[in-house]
């Protein structure tokens, strides 16, 4: 055991331990991280691109996106700052959906955002059922601080990985480290691995 | 690299308002040093092994291994309440860091800078402004610090009574709930003319550093893009539902 806080009590957690991964604590509110001011999008202008290795880029817009099938991911969240909520609701298109527009075999993707924020992950963990980009959150539009119009969902890892205000994603043949990334946060991020920085 | 969990010791503490306190930490295997606007993640342990971590900014610069956070009671907490009102000198934690590479000022830097603080969003900020003292730099630094009122506020002798050291710091501070007697402005919210007045000129090309809880960072952060300052050049930081920096 590690050195032990003289009178820290803690408070334990009971059922729903199982669910917050370690050195994370269960908040109710949702609070917001990043690292500039928040772009202002409308949904006129925007636009969601996916570029293959190849170069070829599908786009849609606003209404083609509405348009596509619609899920209602529900699931907890894991930021790397330590919080975690459990029980997230949320409205937007499976990547599975919009990954059958393009012809890939690349192995890593970098998505992109207004704003200029970037982050990199494994293409894999955008498939399978596992990532969408989300634009309402308790049947709500989503906030414009919270990333709307729209934003990456990507909950099986830290939720620096579920870009906001996205714009698109670039299909690549290696990885290429985004905005925290570069900065010291860890190249994958998952919560349950404790991945938060270079070298966890 | 924010390397391993070092354990540390509680060497003094000030008390900086009713709920907050400044803790000064010597990291006992050694301390890597770090830069203003950086954090360190803390981790408490129990008698039984259960341990509980957070974040918090530091809130100085480094003497030796000897670091220092201010942390803010928030009702109801698990951690801060023990930080705040139990932990006693001698006493032990663990401490990781430093930690963020991107809110962070660089002593080194001539351009001038815009500190946005809401509530303990200061803290930071009291650390960008304790190391350009310490470099002895003569960037041209503006604070606005956004406080409740009087009694919340954090570093006040400091603040008001600056440090030799501390010319061509400009400190304004905005109440928002109650102001002491006198006090021009009166208490509300800080706006974009508030930004405005007692921020720098988009055109002085400043950087701004913008930290506090997400209402406060919003607004501010949108004020100085109405303004025409460059959002490259505007860094934020907000507080997570702990009251815990980020």
């Amino acid at each position: 055991m590690g050195i032990i806080s003289r009178g820290f009590g803690g408070r334990r957690r009971t059922a729903e331990d199982a669910r917050v991964p370690p050195g994370q604590y269960l908040t109710d509110g949702f609070p917001v991280l990043s690292a500039g001011p928040t772009p202002r999008v409308t949904e006129e202008d925007w636009r969601f691109s996916i570029t293959s290795e190849a170069g070829d880029t599908v786009t849609w817009t606003w209404e083609e996106f509405l348009a596509l099938p619609q899920e209602r991911p529900h699931t907890d969240i894991h930021c790397v700052t330590r919080w975690s909520k459990l029980d997230t609701e949320w409205t937007g298109v499976g990547l599975d959906t919009l990954l059958e527009s393009v012809d890939t075999a690349a192995d890593f993707a970098l998505a992109y955002s207004h704003g200029g924020y970037t982050t990199n992950l494994p293409l894999e963990d955008l498939a399978g059922g596992q990532a969408w980009v989300v634009h309402a959150f308790g049947g709500e539009p989503l906030a414009p601080e919270h990333g709307g119009p729209a934003r990456l969902l990507v909950p099986h890892l830290y939720f620096w990985k579920s870009a906001k205000w996205i714009k698109g994603v670039r299909l690549l043949d290696h990885d290429e480290p985004g905005f925290w990334e570069q900065a010291g946060y860890h190249p994958y991020g998952d919560p349950w691995r404790e991945q938060r920085y270079w070298g966890d | 690299m924010p390397g391993h969990w070092r354990p540390a010791v509680l060497v003094g503490a000030r008390a900086e308002s009713p709920t907050a306190r400044t803790l000064v930490l010597k990291a006992e295997e050694g301390w890597p040093g770090h830069r203003p606007g950086q954090h360190v993640d803390v981790r408490l342990t129990a008698e039984d092994g259960y341990t509980a971590q957070r974040s918090y900014s530091l809130a100085a610069p480094a003497v030796g291994d000897t670091v220092e956070i201010t942390v803010q009671r928030v009702p109801g907490g698990e951690v801060s309440p023990y930080l705040v009102d139990e932990m006693a000198e001698g006493d032990r934690l663990e401490v990781r860091g430093p930690l963020g590479g991107w809110f962070v000022w660089d002593p080194a830097s001539t351009d001038p800078v815009a500190l946005f603080g809401g509530g303990a969003g200061v803290v930071p900020l009291m650390c960008m402004v304790r190391a350009r003292r310490a470099a002895r730099s003569r960037a041209l630094f503006r604070l606005v610090y956004s406080v409740r009122a009087p009694d919340g506020l954090l570093y006040r002798a400091e603040l008001r009574e600056r440090a030799p050291g501390d010319a061509g710091l400009d400190v304004f501070l905005a109440y928002t709930r109650t102001a002491p007697e006198g006090t021009p402005r009166a208490p509300a919210r800080v706006g974009v003319a508030d930004v405005n007045t007692h921020g720098l000129p988009a055109e002085f090309g400043p950087m701004c550093f913008v930290c506090g809880p997400t209402g406060f960072v919003e607004a501010v952060a949108d004020a100085l893009v109405a303004l025409g300052h460059d959002p490259g050049r505007i860094r934020t930081e907000r507080f997570g539902a702990s009251g815990g920096p980020r």
